[in-house]
């Protein structure tokens, strides 16, 4: 097939799942961190609030922007697109699975793949605080102008500390590619410790998630936002479309920092456990949860779950037993159990992200400095150096 | 199309940085040099170099303009007034007398330089990240190791100058 034909294909299936995982992962968040605190979260539109999403879309769309007197139009209108524009782009060099054969057609399900990937997502990244500078200093209001100044200087600071835990594993795997740093960690140590870099290291998979957390602006590092000071920090005087477009490059980049997370450290789509045994959990995992929905389907304890449960019960086995089917058909095998296993490493990075939202308080400003320069940046140069060492010595 | 990226990208690079002097308030001219640098990454890109048009985004797009942007910013810098009085015939006279005194020492300077043959895109495959490892820790060893020393040398003296007491 014709290369930019399987191109356009690939990157409309990815763009179109990207966005409704956004939009869904939104959903989650609200879900989690409403019953981390004992409460329902969204319920009313749809069963169990499952079309809040489209509502809130809707909503956003028909809003009137309002563009404030006083902001400085050009950067103003700029500075949302920049960030959202950016944050989506990283998802290019993105692998999901190994190569895979549908009939005739032979391709990656990856959209491209560069022998420096790894240093295009960290560029991409490192102009992605733009969005928010500009956004912040364009608004003219003193509380945006201290949010997109804290953001700058917050991410410079964790550039750092996350450019040196990205190191480590490019050192191991000596490659700058996607495709090849996942490569580097088939297969198992003594018939079942898979080879995955988070072992050796660990320090350095810390390092990273801590640093993502900042680089992403989310809790305990969200001061550009912190409500209790800054009303709403760099999106104040944003709205509309144009606030969604900030909130989506925020949840866009949590996406791709556990993406990253995945490739570099677990395995990317490689299972956890040896050949025969790995096919089998994707079929248990599903039939469980089925069954588990039915039998509550069964004994409801609200009105609407007679008919929800059942539902989403069947619809988990049906899964389940595509999954058994696949062991029949290679091909799917291929594509199932590869994105199985990269959506569920990335899903759990992902709840973290959001477990952590849900428990932890916010940093004081100077606590934030002073952990990134004395806490952090120590620790990954250590690792790098330790690292270095480990690998210059066994290299010969 | 290699060409046709070349000039689009060329011409976003020098318009940006007559738009980087042209503009009068500080923001826009920083916006302008990254605009600058993003395009110049694209041209090494063509070129080859890969990892340095890689390094070109991260450290200067990425990291120093950040911290220009960031200063600026934080000085809350405004629009500077234009002070020169100029006439508007001696402006537009200006830019014309200016395009053929550039394009007078271009040509100077080209033709007292010898012929080389043109310049053919994709044809230098030296640019990966391992090729340009391997030049830096052999041939130019000395000059990476002494440039790291005067960049310390430099953070020293920044923090010297910056505290009053040690």
């Amino acid at each position: 097939m014709d290369f930019i034909i399987l191109s356009l294909i690939k990157a409309a299936v990815v763009a179109f799942v990207l966005l409704t995982a956004l939009a869904y992962l939104q959903w989650i968040e609200r879900k989690v961190i409403a019953h981390i605190q004992l409460r329902v979260g969204p319920y009313r539109v749809g069963p169990h609030g499952l079309l809040q999403p489209l509502a809130d879309v809707v909503k956003l769309i028909t809003k009137e922007g309002v563009i404030p007197s006083h902001v400085n139009k050009l950067f103003y209108l700029m500075a949302p697109w920049m960030a959202v524009v950016l944050a989506l782009i990283s998802i290019a060099v993105i692998p999901f699975g190994p190569q895979i054969t549908v009939g005739p057609v032979t391709t990656w399900m990856q959209l491209t793949d560069l022998r420096i990937g790894i240093l295009f997502v960290l560029a991409v990244s490192s102009i992605g605080v733009y969005g928010v500078a500009l956004g912040g200093w364009a608004s003219n209001n003193k509380y945006s102008l201290l949010g997109g100044l804290r953001s700058s200087a917050q991410m410079i600071s964790y550039e750092l500390p996350l450019g040196l835990a990205v190191a480590s594993p490019l050192l191991l795997a000596n490659t700058l590619s996607f495709r090849e740093m996942v490569a580097y960690q088939d297969g198992f140590w003594l018939g079942f410790i898979p080879r995955w870099n988070v072992f050796p290291e660990i320090l350095g998979f810390i390092v990273f998630l801590i640093a993502g957390f900042a680089e992403t602006n989310r809790v305990p590092f969200d001061l550009p936002e912190a409500e209790n000071e800054l009303v709403a920090g760099f999106h104040t005087e944003y709205s509309s479309m144009k606030f969604a477009a900030f909130f989506m490059a925020e949840y866009a980049n949590m996406v791709t920092v556990t993406a990253v997370a995945t490739l570099l450290f677990l395995g990317g789509w490689l299972p956890p456990f040896p050949e025969p045994y790995s096919d089998f959990i994707p079929i248990a995992v599903f039939a469980l949860g089925g069954l588990i929905a039915i039998y509550h389907g069964l004994n409801p304890a609200r009105r609407m779950d007679k008919f929800t449960l059942p539902v989403t019960g069947l619809v988990f086995l049906g899964i389940a037993g595509l999954f058994g089917l696949s062991l029949l058909v290679p091909v799917l095998k291929t594509i199932l159990m590869a994105l199985f296993w990269f959506c569920a490493k990335v899903g759990i990075l992902l709840f973290v992200f959001i477990w952590v939202r849900g428990t932890s308080p916010r940093f004081r400003y100077d606590q934030l400095m002073r952990f990134a320069w004395v806490g952090l940046f120590p620790i990954s140069m250590l690792n790098l150096l330790a690292t270095g060492l480990v690998v210059a010595l066994s290299s010969k | 199309m290699t060409a046709l990226i070349f000039f689009i990208f060329a011409g976003i690079a020098v318009f940006c940085a007559i738009n980087l002097v042209a503009q009068t308030h500080p923001i826009a001219s920083a916006l302008s040099l990254i605009g600058v640098m993003g395009s110049l990454a694209i041209l090494y890109l063509q070129l080859g170099g890969e990892f340095i048009a890689a390094a070109q985004v991260i450290v200067y797009a990425g990291a120093i303009m950040v911290l220009f942007v960031f200063v600026i910013m934080l000085l809350n810098a405004g629009a500077e007034g234009t002070s020169l009085q100029v006439s508007q015939f001696a402006k537009y006279l200006g830019i014309v007398l200016l395009a053929a005194f550039l394009g007078l020492i271009s040509f100077i300077i080209q033709s007292m330089l010898p012929r080389t043959e043109g310049v053919v895109f994709g044809a230098f495959q030296g640019g990966t990240a391992l090729d340009v490892g391997r030049k830096l820790f052999t041939v130019y060893l000395l000059p990476f190791e002494v440039t790291s020393v005067l960049i310390l040398i430099a953070i020293v003296g920044a923090i010297v100058l910056a505290r009053k007491e040690i």
